[in-house]
């Protein structure tokens, strides 16, 4: 499967884009994308172990099963107002 | 008008948005409204860039919103939130919380702003006088249940 992953503030100017497309085995996890990105994309090894994430605009605990298509948003700490 | 939940990059106008918001059973509105500084712990502030993740962020407004008249039993609330660059004294955010009786607004409009803190997926990077500039360290959001 294919998911989006999305990178904003900090974690964008970690991975060098915007948007990445990541290739996945079936019944990965958010988790499985998180280490598939941070040991393939050089920037992205200072990703955190354990990032903020949301699936398809909610937040998600690290577990969460993917599916293709998903919209995987990596949120650094947030800081509005 | 509906309340309005919205990420623009123009500036916000708030007589507009408080004539939106109040209706007739309205005894009061409330406007909270967020502005640039001109220091960060004592570094001087020239202007501040903002970012959002505008479909979520909206969503998360109206949940938040949602929440609060839920629990203070107001009447309608917006709630927009400006990104790009902002110059100091502009508006970063607008609430307004209407409602039949102050009290409850008050509450309502605490609650708006401490909870858009915390889970709305906004960023800011100071630019300060002296040139340099630095993402705003910020709330991590919890997922349900606050467990990753």
């Amino acid at each position: 499967m294919t998911v989006r992953s999305l990178f904003f503030a900090s974690y964008r100017d970690l991975a060098g884009a915007e948007e990445l497309l990541v290739e996945l085995p079936a019944a990965a996890t958010v988790r499985d994308l998180v280490r598939e990105l941070r040991g393939t994309r050089a920037g992205l090894a200072r990703l955190p172990e354990s990032p903020a994430v949301a699936v398809n605009l909610e937040y998600v605990p690290l577990s969460t099963p993917l599916r293709d298509g998903d919209e995987v948003a990596f949120i650094p700490p947030v800081a509005g107002g | 008008m509906p309340p309005a939940f919205r990420v623009t990059r123009d500036p916000i106008d708030p007589a507009a948005l408080l004539r939106d918001t109040v209706a007739p059973s309205d005894g009061a509105a409330l406007l909270f409204w967020g502005v640039v500084r001109d220091e960060h712990d004592g570094r001087p502030v020239a202007h501040l860039e903002y970012e959002a993740y505008a479909p979520m962020a909206e969503a998360k407004l109206r949940e938040i919103a949602d929440e609060a008249r839920t629990r203070w039993a107001t009447g309608e609330i917006s709630v927009v939130h400006r990104v790009g660059r902002l110059e100091v004294g502009e508006a970063s955010v607008a609430i307004v919380v209407a409602s039949p009786h102050r009290a409850e607004a008050y509450e309502a409009s605490r609650y708006v702003i401490e909870e858009l803190k915390r889970r709305v997926p906004v960023w800011k990077r100071e630019g300060y006088v002296d040139g340099e500039t630095e993402w705003v360290p910020g709330f991590i959001p919890l997922a349900e249940g606050g467990q990753t």
